[in-house]
């Protein structure tokens, strides 16, 4: 019997269940190390070689080199974790939330700042809006 | 017998600590948000709580995918700010109470929660920035706290029932330790915000103020709305509201025993915005 996941119908918006989490353990895993200094220094000199020390599969390699977040939470990566990266990188959250919605760093700020974005027409995938 | 006095509510936002790291507060951006909290710091100085009971989550800190326990109630002497890849916030250290909190394990466990005991935990955003929003920069936390982490990072996370019922059995706990402490509970996290996927900055400011309205008024009923809608009209992460819960169903006006009547509402704040969330902030006392 399949599960019931209420939630696959709501728009630009993946939840990190615990399908996903089998899917991305590696891809987090990989994330959570760069909680370490010495980790995040070696990742840096050479992202490619760092990233071939996880089981993770070559599309997730691939997406956290071009930091992509969108595909890496496709592939199983949770935002929380994925931001190792952003930190890494030494970027804000709002600059990682912001990237993933194919506005620019201030245009996504703009929002915010105006009240961010609204729920009208972002309940339901397809809903007119 | 030690008792709960109020219970307070509260956002995490991690930007809201590296603001007031960074000596930020005064700027026209952050000034909004900390004077919401301008009542909590005075307040806290005239109720000179005992013990914190404080409940949050962990973002990927202390648990990572090895393991994910959905309670799980620190019963350490100290925990350590964490560094959470931006370097720890250069905030005090965490004092636990392990003799009240290891009463809770036993009671609350005894009341068929399974929680997780935590002996050694750094402790993540979600937990250092509501005490640097209710106790300011000081150099000490006034009180010992017994942090309380709920996973709400995978799904599917406690449904809102749950959080109200363990509530009530946290209450329970508190309520039968012999020493005389006056316990704050605090909920944490929240309130609308997404931070992931093309949806990401959703606000619901509407959602949010009736979250409020019947959190003060009709927790009963608050405890039944499904996780669906947290997602729906308050974004993936807004989710987090569910511990509020918790808090809420330790107050005395909706527990049988020593049952008190509805709590006073001593201060309700909301601002839009604190980088991607809605920051919502509310005290209520007990009667
Ligand atoms: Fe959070």
């Amino acid at each position: 019997m399949s599960l019931d996941k209420p939630y696959t119908d709501v728009p630009g918006t993946t939840i990190f269940d615990a399908d996903m989490s089998r899917m991305g353990y590696h891809l987090n895993q990989f994330c959570m190390s760069l909680m370490k200094a010495e980790n995040r220094a070696r990742f840096k000199a050479n992202e490619r070689a760092y990233l071939d020390e996880w089981p993770m599969t070559e599309e997730q390699k691939q997406a956290v080199l071009d930091r992509d977040l969108n595909r890496c939470i496709s592939l199983g990566g949770n935002i929380y974790f994925l931001a190792k990266i952003g930190a890494t990188d030494g970027k804000s959250f709002q600059q990682m939330a912001g990237s993933m919605t194919g506005m620019t760093e201030e245009q996504y700020r703009d929002m915010m700042v105006k009240g961010g974005r609204s729920v009208e027409g972002n309940r339901y995938t397809g809903e007119k809006k | 017998m030690a008792r709960i006095s109020a219970s307070v509510f509260t956002s995490h936002v991690p930007a809201i600590g590296a603001a007031l790291d960074l000596g930020k507060t005064g700027e026209d951006y952050w000034k909004p948000v900390f004077a919401g909290y301008d009542f909590a710091k005075q307040w806290e100085k005239e109720q000179k709580p005992d013990v914190v009971f404080l409940v949050f989550n962990d973002h990927a800190t202390a648990f990572s995918l090895d393991m994910i326990p959905t309670f799980a109630i620190g019963t350490a002497a100290e925990y350590q700010p964490a560094d959470e890849g931006w370097g720890p916030r250069p905030v005090p250290k965490v004092i636990g109470h392990p003799k009240l909190a290891a009463h809770i394990a036993q009671s609350v466990i005894q009341d068929d929660f399974d929680l997780t005991i935590v002996n050694k935990m750094d402790v993540d955003h979600g937990l250092t920035v509501p005490l640097s929003l209710v106790f300011g920069q000081v150099d000490a936390w006034p009180c010992p706290v017994i942090p309380f982490a709920v996973n709400v990072v995978q799904y599917p996370v406690p449904s809102g029932r749950r959080c109200f019922m363990l509530g009530k059995a946290i209450r329970k706990a508190i309520e039968s330790y012999d020493e005389p402490l006056n316990v704050q509970i605090w909920g944490t996290g929240g309130m609308s915000h997404q931070l992931q996927g093309p949806r990401a900055g959703l606000i619901n400011r509407e959602w949010d103020n009736a979250f409020l309205d019947k959190l003060i008024n009709d927790p009963e009923g608050l405890s039944k709305v499904p996780h669906i809608d947290y997602v729906r009209e308050a974004g993936s992460e807004g989710i987090e509201l569910v511990m509020w819960l918790i808090a809420r169903g330790a107050m005395s006006d909706v527990n049988e025993t020593k049952k008190g009547n509805a709590p006073t509402v001593r201060h309700r704040f909301y601002h839009v915005p604190a980088s991607n969330t809605a920051v919502g902030h509310v005290i209520l006392e007990n009667n």
